[in-house]
């Protein structure tokens, strides 16, 4: 802290906490209480970056979240580095490492500055005309673009941090802890209203809580002795909820919102350990009010960027806030009234005012007279020409405006200064009111949008809304707020306030310089570097709307999104093409507000919690054992069982064998289970599935095929009618949840005259499906006295016994093409019944296989999996299975579409199997097959759908959906691969026991 | 993120309703009757419109029932929520 920066300020910092800091590699000195940003510029440090295009020095330029030029890289830690993150924002803490982002090697020496001088060849639109063509050249590009233009760096490891949601509901939401939603929130809390209050900084108040001018005054008081007052009132108020450091994100509809609170980053970094970093807060609220307040514009002019020009608003607050001065020799610059109080400030911290350049003629309002009372020199109806200094102001040059306010006459006189406070008016920030779908209007008087039309219970107030001067902000806010609530009377009725009155207002968007527009550099994005120059030229080259000007341009589309450059850029358009602001229409705002780092997106939903996962009651069995598991929908299924450091293609061939040649058993509890009831029951199912279900016998099961109305199948299962009135369906196990939504939907809504109810009993039931010429035996062992001969429990059939006290329910189907039963009991005896059949199959070598095993033995059978052969675009048709749909019935879900002109074209993707010429060559699944592939383009004419190496038949056997299959049998195809060509002939899609032998064991 | 009055259960977030796309589009009583123009109609055709649309909501997380609700898809405003099986109130 050098030079006699530090004023004695004991309000708001901390002078006896002092904390060190290291800013690119020099330790450092702040207080607590100090922002980053105050804490460098007490240390006479105000270059902290590079300009993105032209790599120009920029400097702290704002006290807040509009701040466009300091943003820094945190930390050093490869997990809790942070880029992007705003000096002007971020509080200070003991140890903390920070970096500048755009530059190399170093900020005060950098390579890219020498964009500067090349910036004649920099237009708008530069990124886009020069690395176009050709095509091919656009990795090379991408490459050094992205290295010169690197913003800050990402952590390369795991957050360790930990984060949290939370849900909150409140009758009245305020956003902003300024003079104007204090106020409101009072007034509601009166009203005996739930009020939530939201406040971005670590102090409530805005910036009327630091105002220390003699002139504004509420009840006869000192306006911030008035407030602090206010204050200590909320804080006790118990229908008020306070949360600091937590700004709004996201304003969504329905008065649905998202505020990201910080907990732990003003801490010293071993203070936070096993603390919650940041919580989101999704917020509920009857009533929005957004008191958000307004930001500072700069003024646009001829080298305005350089280190050292601040807005006067933060050379204000640094001053009576943080007790540092920006520089020692100031100039302010400004169209308006507001800077007059910076000048005020800066007298009674004894600092060093040159001089103020005003733009407008004259002004005759009480904070002006009170200025020109001191002394201070004020240069009226002028303008800054031009601006000295690389890497710190050092001159600035003022020139006399014209009548028009379009160029400059008279001789150029040059003022000495470190430091230039501007300010171009105020722009309310009613970005939280556009994102909520608010529209805005203009008011040509301040040259401002404010907020007009919404949807949403809500209301802006204070100069959020438009009012800048602390009579109109308290005033309308109480009233405004009375209405919104319905309130008759407040305590604030009679509030007494006495402020200055501006009375003189002139705006010019772009000022005039000595020099020719094309040899200038007038700043409107300083993040994006772009110019007036780069505006005009989108104009010239003909863009219109707005949103094609920004994103030509780049103009506001940083990570501040332009919060301090939008609206010059739209005057300047209405100015250059002889339009009214209002009718051009302002840019969206999205969502985030300021940017929110992806641990508080995503909270808790990390590592195991990062989505639900659903374990069968045997699941823990095949972890003991060794198995694989893979994610079917939210299902872990077991995927196979190495054994002895197997692969996974050594463990299925070992499993598929097993299976086939003496026993297997799988875990077949995630199928989905739908339980259907009433008298209109079977009905229903000939409804639901294409084949016909009126002759099917208690104590039978059947297929069924389940179509989507579009005629594509949708679903497919084996229903079994356990007793006159009562089936037991079951779904895929993906799609379980799909097809009672579906089922419920047409009972609902198009067949409410049905009799018929479902309950979802997939979590209910555990099964365990025995296979292979040994289940008999197996089965046989486990349920002595059940009889098990063909007569009495054929394929196809059920029957309901008693193991012990353990109802089970028994289905004699297979999906494998060998003697199989699925044996299903409560869930809770799963892994019991299990661990049975395990028991009573060890003398056949019972063998556990998992889904890929499943999935081999059914492919040999040629029997689809709906969502692997099929895609939402196969009819029953297409797959063969032409015998599956019913002549008979009169309609079913989706017959009518079986013979639009589209589903009945014969040369559809049809469903085929194919064998390699070599049979030890598996197919890649997802594969495309072709005839001829020289001729270019190559015609695709179709892709493998499953494939495997079946054991059994010792070769390679394939599904494919091919073009004109079925009349393909026979032919030769390719199937190109990345190194080599395939091979294949068209089959059937039967590979194995084609008279269905296997399945009597 | 709407706020949806389900007619069985009361104010719900949306997160716990699916939304089944236009309302009162029956499906036809004879299938077989139509040629292929009139079945897609009923099959393909929705209205998609800027303004009040009369659309199908199911409570899926909640109750599971399907009711109508009447939106305006401009603003996502919700003007009435009725019954399945009653007519489409006039707005
Ligand atoms: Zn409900």
């Amino acid at each position: 802290m050098s030079k006699n920066l530090r004023i004695n300020n004991k309000q708001f910092v901390d002078e006896t906490r002092k904390l060190s800091f290291v800013f690119n590699g020099k330790k450092l000195y702040g207080y607590k209480g100090d922002t980053l940003a105050s804490a460098l510029l007490s240390n006479d440090i105000h270059l902290v970056g590079r300009s993105f295009k032209y790599h120009r020095p920029r400097g702290i330029m704002t006290s807040g979240s509009e701040e466009p030029n300091a943003i820094l890289q945190i930390g050093n830690d490869d997990a809790l580095t942070e880029p992007n993150v705003r000096a002007t924002e971020i509080e200070l803490y003991d140890g903390l490492i920070c970096n500048s982002q755009n530059c190399w090697p170093s900020v005060n020496f950098d390579i890219g500055g020498i964009n500067n001088f090349l910036s004649p060849l920099l237009p708008a639109g530069f990124y886009y005309k020069t690395f176009m063509w050709p095509a091919s050249f656009w990795e090379k590009y991408e490459y050094f673009i992205r290295k010169s233009a690197g913003l800050g760096k990402s952590p390369t490891k795991q957050d360790p941090d930990m984060y949290d949601h939370r849900y909150m509901h409140c009758d009245i939401l305020i956003v902003g802890g300024g003079v104007s939603g204090l106020i409101a929130a009072k007034i509601a809390s009166d009203d005996n209203k739930k009020v939530l209050l939201l406040e971005d900084k670590e102090l409530l108040g805005g910036s009327l809580i630091y105002d220390d001018n003699d002139i504004s005054k509420i009840d006869n008081q000192k306006s911030s002795e008035w407030l602090k007052k206010l204050i200590e009132n909320i804080k006790n108020d118990k229908n008020i909820i306070i949360k600091t450091r937590t700004s709004l994100a996201a304003y969504h509809n329905y008065n649905f919102l998202l505020a990201r609170q910080n907990l732990t980053d003003h801490l010293s970094v071993n203070d936070r350990n096993n603390k919650i970093r940041q919580r989101l807060y999704k917020i509920r609220a009857k009533k929005v009010i957004i008191s958000t307040g307004a930001i500072e514009r700069p003024q646009v002019f001829h080298n305005n960027d350089r280190p050292g020009i601040m807005l006067a608003s933060a050379v204000k607050k640094y001053i009576d806030y943080y007790g540092v001065r920006c520089g020692l020799e100031n100039v302010i610059f400004t169209n308006n009234d507001s800077a007059y109080e910076t000048a005020l400030s800066l007298h009674k911290s004894g600092t060093k005012l040159n001089a103020i350049v005003d733009i407008r003629e004259n002004s005759s309002s009480e904070i002006v007279n009170k200025v020109k009372s001191l002394g201070i020199q004020i240069y009226w109806n002028h303008t800054i020409a031009n601006t000295k200094g690389y890497k710190r102001i050092n001159k600035v040059a003022i020139m006399k405006l014209n009548d028009k306010g379009n160029d400059v006459i008279g001789k150029k006189i040059e003022l000495n200064c470190d430091c230039l406070a501007i300010s171009g008016g105020w722009t309310p920030m009613v970005h939280l009111f556009t994102q909520s779908g608010g529209k805005l209007k203009f008011d040509n008087k301040d040259n401002i949008f404010v907020p007009d039309k919404t949807n949403l219970n809500q209301l802006s107030i204070g100069s959020a809304k438009g009012d800048f001067e602390l009579d109109d902000v308290l005033k309308n806010s109480i009233k405004d707020t009375k209405k919104f609530l319905q309130i008759e009377n407040s305590n604030y009725d009679k509030i007494d306030v006495q402020c200055s009155k501006e009375k003189e207002k002139k705006n010019i968007w772009l000022l005039p310089s000595d020099k020719p527009l094309s040899k200038t550099k007038p700043f409107l994005d300083y993040q994006n570097d772009s110019t007036a120059k780069d505006i005009k030229l989108a104009l010239r080259e003909g863009f219109k709307s707005i949103e094609h000007v920004k994103r030509y341009t780049t103009t506001g589309m940083g990570t501040d999104q332009g919060k301090l450059a939008n609206m010059h850029a739209l005057g300047i358009v209405a100015d250059t093409t002889n339009t009214n602001m209002g009718d051009l229409g302002t840019t969206t705002f999205r969502p985030p507000y300021t940017p929110l780092t992806f641990g508080t997106i995503v909270g808790r939903n990390v590592g195991q919690f990062f989505d639900i996962f659903r374990k069968t009651p045997m699941h823990e069995w095949h972890v003991d054992n060794n198995a694989k598991f893979e994610n079917v929908g939210q299902w872990k299924r077991a995927w196979y069982y190495p054994k002895d450091g197997e692969t996974m293609h050594d463990a299925v061939q070992r499993e598929s064998k097993a299976a086939r040649e003496s026993s297997g058993i799988l875990d077949a509890s995630t199928l989905g289970k739908i339980d259907i009831q009433g008298t209109d029951a079977n009905e229903f199912l000939n409804r639901v599935y294409t084949n016909a279900w009126s002759k099917l016998q208690i104590g039978k099961c059947r297929y069924g095929l389940m179509l989507n109305e579009d005629g594509m199948v949708y679903d497919d299962g084996v229903t079994t009618k356990l007793g006159e009135n009562h089936y037991l369906m079951t779904t895929t196990t993906g799609g379980a949840a799909n097809v009672m939504s579906k089922l419920e939907d047409y009972l609902q809504t198009e067949w409410p005259e049905l009799d018929v109810f479902l309950t979802s009993v997939t979590d209910h039931y555990a099964t365990a499906s025995v296979c292979g010429p040994n289940a008999k035996k197996i089965i046989n062992k486990i349920f002595k006295n059940l009889d098990l001969s063909d007569e009495s429990f054929p394929h196809m059939s059920f029957k309901e016994v008693k193991l012990g006290n353990i109802n089970c329910r028994i289905m004699r189907i297979s999906f494998t093409g060998e003697l199989s039963y699925e044996i299903n009991v409560e869930a809770s005896y799963g892994k019991y019944i299990w661990e049975k059949c395990i028991e009573a199959g060890k003398e056949f070598k019972i063998t556990p296989y998992g889904t890929e095993t499943m999935h081999l033995l059914r492919a040999e059978k040629g029997f689809i999996i709906v969502g692997q052969d099929t895609d939402g675009t196969m009819t029953p048709v297409d797959l063969q299975m032409d015998w599956i749909i019913s002549k008979k019935k009169y309609d079913f879900i989706g017959k009518r579409s079986l013979y639009r002109s589209d589903t009945i074209r014969e040369d559809r993707k049809q469903l085929v199997g194919l064998l390699t010429d070599d049979p030890n060559e598996i197919l890649e699944e997802g594969a495309q097959i072709v005839k001829d592939e020289n001729k270019k383009p190559v015609n695709m004419l179709g892709h493998v759908t499953s494939s495997y190496f079946s054991p059994t038949l010792k070769k390679s056997i394939a599904l494919a959906v091919l073009k004109e299959g079925k009349k393909l049998k026979g032919q030769k195809l390719l199937v190109p691969m990345i190194d080599k060509t395939i091979k294949v002939t068209v089959s059937d899609t039967v590979f194995l026991d084609k008279e269905n032998e296997r399945i009597n064991g | 993120m709407f706020l949806i009055n389900c007619p069985y259960c009361g104010e719900r977030d949306q997160s716990e309703f699916v939304s089944g796309g236009e309302a009162h589009i029956a499906r036809p009583k004879q299938p077989t009757e139509l040629n292929d123009d009139q079945w897609a109609e009923y099959l393909f055709m929705r209205k998609n419109i800027k303004g009040i649309q009369f659309e199908r909501w199911n409570h899926a997380h909640g109750c599971r029932k399907w009711f109508n609700v009447a939106r305006d898809t401009s603003n996502d405003k919700i003007e009435i929520i009725y019954k399945m099986g009653e007519q489409p109130p006039k707005l």
